[in-house]
Formats: structure tokens, sequence, C-alpha cells
């Protein structure tokens, strides 16, 4: 913090933002290791933010800024101790407690590298004592550092609503004593995938938002995929972060493609995919590799893998669709579900016919899972509406219609609709509808 | 920190799967013997339970049962001392009470 630092100043704004975006989680996570709590942890991070906020623009960032963070925030904690003494009576057991728990952790002042202990924060935040909801606000708060009011609005609840949530699952942590660790080696395979579970949880909020007039957000996307990269630098070896990370970039490269002019859904079909992010598509392409690359596959690296393929085909038709196929048969077999079956179907409608395509659906019809979830009666319309029975494709859409979310899916539902009535009634008198006013012939 | 793990047993026992005598004699040793054990039960048959209510006049009822409205009935307990909700977890995963449709429920008890 020398006068010569000060003089980088100018050039500081930007990147002071990008210095907190990178440094507030791993801040976070260290505080809460030393003292325990997530809520002073909090308190002090964003006190010790504000302080930099003050001191930085002057002074230059410093060398350091995490320890310069780090050092700020811990002494804002030792006043608060000080003046608060059943407080520090408290969190005092709970410090030799921790550092009995773990001793020998390097020294975190001075100009070495901070330990980065987000990892142990990733397992708090997603721990399966908390409820599902809770994993992922409190993930996008501790470790992705949105505020209370940020990640009400990604999943559109009032931020009183959020708030109160994230209050409740702070006391769960606190009272119940959900540990701040990494799980050891044994216990990883059962933990990992409600890490994972979370952030592409965020993600998919983001690419198919499930309510709302936006189709995509792509600030949650990008939020998942910025948590599975810092996932993926602290488990550089679990092929399935990998597969995670490589299923999100891969998915999320196609982003600018799947809206056209008028914010409608463009699918995949139908997409330019001249579009499509090619960098971050040759990354994710780098990632099945390793995802997929010894041992058994896993969920993540098989998506990942389908989702490859569909990106290297320069068209519908010059996709791989058996291997599409085959690889949808390994991720039945790894997990059973009435949606990647759903998506088996459309596969094979592809390779083998819509005929094929639409035995395999209304072999489906039962699944209660798919009972309102319209990308299942969709895909009945599209493939109905592919054999020229365009009054049951219609029939299937409207469906879609009713359970359908956001708005500019129901605006492409409403196109398809009337394209297959006006094709019903092909020879007569063509149907006026509010679909066909702005249809895409 | 302690918890207390509250065995639920199925209401309808389904022999198939309960756990045997040894398992929990097992079971109730290695708690004991770990450290971790701080105290325990295991309640007699529903069936005997009774309970008492005291009303606002102070009038005593007491009244047969109460007897299994649930899936499942509390069965016995254990309160343990360990150092945090994941080490309470694993002892409750390996309690036989949580096997063949029981399950055991981890609280913390509360400090003043």
């Amino acid at each position: 913090m020398t006068a010569a630092d000060g003089r980088n100043a100018a050039s500081v704004g930007p990147s002071i933002e990008a210095v907190f975006r990178e440094e507030r989680g791993r801040l976070l996570a260290s505080l809460v290791r030393r003292f325990g709590d997530l809520d002073l942890a909090e308190e002090v991070a964003s006190e010790a933010i504000e302080a930099a906020l003050v001191h930085w623009p002057a002074d230059g960032v410093p060398p350091n800024p995490g320890a310069w963070l780090m050092t700020t925030a811990r002494r804002r904690a030792v006043d608060r101790l000080r003046r608060d003494r059943t407080y520090a009576a408290r969190l005092a057991i709970l410090q030799v407690e921790a550092d009995r728990a773990a001793p020998a952790t390097p020294a975190d002042s001075g100009g070495g590298e901070l330990p980065d202990e987000r990892l142990q924060l990733f397992f708090t935040c997603a721990h399966p004592a908390l409820s599902a909801e809770d994993r992922v606000a409190l993930t996008l708060r501790c470790l992705a550092g949105l505020t209370t009011p940020e990640v009400a609005r990604a999943f559109l609840l009032p931020p009183a609503t959020m708030a109160k949530r994230i209050v409740r699952a702070k006391k769960k942590i606190r009272e119940a004593r959900i540990p701040f660790r990494v799980p050891g080696a044994d216990e990883l395979p059962g933990r990992l995938p409600g890490v994972l579970q979370v952030i592409y949880s965020i993600f998919t909020e983001g690419y198919a938002a499930s309510t709302g007039p936006d189709l995509q957000r792509l600030d949650l996307a990008e939020e998942a995929i910025r948590l599975a990269r810092i996932l993926r630098r602290l488990l550089p070896r679990e092929r399935e972060v990998a597969g995670l990370l490589a299923l999100m970039l891969l998915v999320h490269a196609r982003h600018a493609a799947r809206i056209g002019a008028d914010g409608e859904l463009v699918l995949l079909d139908d997409q330019d995919r001249a579009r499509w992010d090619r960098t971050m598509i040759e990354e994710g392409q780098g990632l099945v590799v390793v995802a997929l690359t010894g041992g058994p596959p896993g969920l993540y690296g098989v998506q990942a893998a389908i989702a490859a393929l569909h990106d290297e085909a320069a068209g519908l038709a010059t996709t791989d669709w058996p291997q599409i196929v085959a690889l949808y048969d390994v991720l039945l077999a790894l997990a059973p579900s009435p949606v990647i079956a759903l998506n088996r179907a459309v596969a094979v409608a592809m390779r083998d016919g819509a005929e094929a395509g639409l035995v395999l659906l209304d072999e489906l019809a039962g699944e209660p899972r798919l009972r309102g979830y319209h990308p299942y009666a969709t895909a009945r319309g599209d493939l109905l509406h592919r054999l020229g029975r365009h009054r049951a494709a219609a029939d299937a859409y409207r469906q879609a219609l009713d359970w359908a979310g956001t708005e500019p899916e129901r605006a492409h539902l409403r196109r398809r609709l009337a394209a297959c009535e006006s094709a019903d009634l092909a020879g007569h008198e063509p149907l006026r509808d509010e679909g066909s006013r702005d249809g895409d012939d | 920190m302690k918890y207390m793990l509250l065995i639920n047993s199925p209401a309808t026992e389904t022999d198939a799967e309960m756990a045997s005598f040894e398992e929990w004699m097992a079971y109730d040793k290695t708690v004991r013997e770990s450290g971790v054990y701080v105290s325990g039960e295991s309640l007699a048959d529903l069936t005997t339970a009774t309970t008492v209510q005291v009303s606002a006049s102070g009038e005593r009822t007491v009244t047969d049962g109460p007897f299994a409205e649930t899936r499942e009935v509390l069965g016995g307990f254990y309160v343990i001392d360990v150092p945090d909700l994941d080490v309470a977890l694993d002892w409750a995963a390996r309690c036989p009470g949580a096997r063949g449709g029981g399950s055991v429920v981890v609280r913390p008890v509360a400090e003043f």
C-alpha cells in the first residue's frame, strides 16, 4: 500500500469489483472456518469490503488484496468479540474446537497466498440436512456473493421471504452444528453430487426459467459456470466436476442463438449455428474428454457428451443420432428417469423416424412425473405434426400450453398450434386466431 | 455437543427387514464403549402408554394411548455427545432402527 501503488488507482475502478467478486467467497470461507459463525463472518466480511472501497480508490489495490481483506475483517471480528462478552465466550469455545479439529493452517497474515477454504463452505451450504431450496439460496449468498435481495430476485421471491429463509438456514447450521469441513475420501462420493446438484439447479433456472417473462436468466447461468470453475480448481481430480462444467459450457454456448429477434424461443433445429460460442464449445469438448476418461462415466459427463455431439454437428441431418441414443441408454442405466426416457424417445425419433419416437412417448403417458411437464406434450405435438396427424398434434400443443411456464415458450407453442390448425384445415377457410397473427410461416 | 437420536419404528412391523436382537445389542455396546454415550432407553410397547393432560382449571384427564396414528412410533432414544451434526448423523445411520422401514430423527439438545 505504498504511494507507488496509488499511482495505479486511475485504472483500478473495474478491477476493484473483480477483486471483490473473486475474494468475497474465499474471505467468507476463511472467516467461517476461523470463527465458526456464518453471521459474524458475513458481517465482518462486508465491513472489510466497505473499508476497501474507502481506501483502495485512494491508495491503490494492495499487492495481496485477499490478505488485506482478511486482516481487516479479523480485526473487526476481534473488536466485536471484545464488545460482546457472552458472544465472545461462545466463539472462543468454537474457535478452540476448530483449531483442535484442524491445526496447522498456514498463517493467514503477511504476503503469502491465503488458504482457499471455499470448498468447506460449498459442502456446508449444500449439506443434506438443509432443504434443497435453502442449499441453493445459501450457495448463491455465500459463495456467489449475491446479496439477499439479489438471491430473492433470482427466484422471483419477495426479499423478505428470502431473508427469512436464509436466516432459518443459517440458524440450523449454527444450532445443529453443521460442520465446516470437506468430507473425507470415503464420504465424498456421497456428498459431492449434492454440491453439483446445487450448481446445476442454479444453471437450469438460468437456462430455462421456470416462471416469469424472460426465457433465459444469463446472470444465473453465468454464476453457475463461475461456481463450477471454482469447484474445478478446488477438486481437480473429480471427473464429475469436469463433466458438470463441460455440460454447462456446451449448453450455454448456444444461448445467443436460443432467442430470436422478438425474444421468442428458437429450438435447436432452427438455431443459427454461426451464433454458437465456439470458444466455449472447445473448452467444453476438452472437459468432456477429462470427464469420460479413466473410470466409469458419471451423469454429468454423459450429458455433456450428448451436448457436445449437438454442438459439433453442422445441422440436424448431420447430427450423430445413433451415438446420442447410445449415450441416453448409458444415462438411463445410471439414473432411470422419465425425463431422460423422454429425451431418448426424441433422439430415437430422429434416428428411426417419428413413428418409432411416438411409440416410446406413448409408453411414458402414465408417468406421474411427466404430468404438467410441458416438454413431454410439446414433443408429442412435434412428432404428431411430422406424421401429418395435425388434429392430434393440436391437442398435444394445447396441453403443452396449459403446462408451459414462460411467455416466450407459450408464444412458441401458440405458433405451433396455429400451424397445426391451419394444416388441418388446409383447403378450407384459413383459421384466424391470436397465434396465427405472429406466425412464423 | 449433545444430540438426541429418536428411534422411530414402523407402526406395523414387517418382520422381513427388522433388525435382530443381536444387531441392537452390538450397536448399543458400540455406542456405550465409544465414549459418546450420554443416556438412552428403549421404550415399552406403545399399547402400554398413558396420556395425562391438565386443563386450565387444573382438572386432570388421564387417557389410554396414544395409539399409532402415524406410520411410525417412537421406540426409544439415545443421547450422545459428539463434535458436530455429521458425526451424529453417522451414529444415527449405524443404528439398526434406521433400517427396515424405521427412521432415526437427530435433534440437537438445546444449550442454555
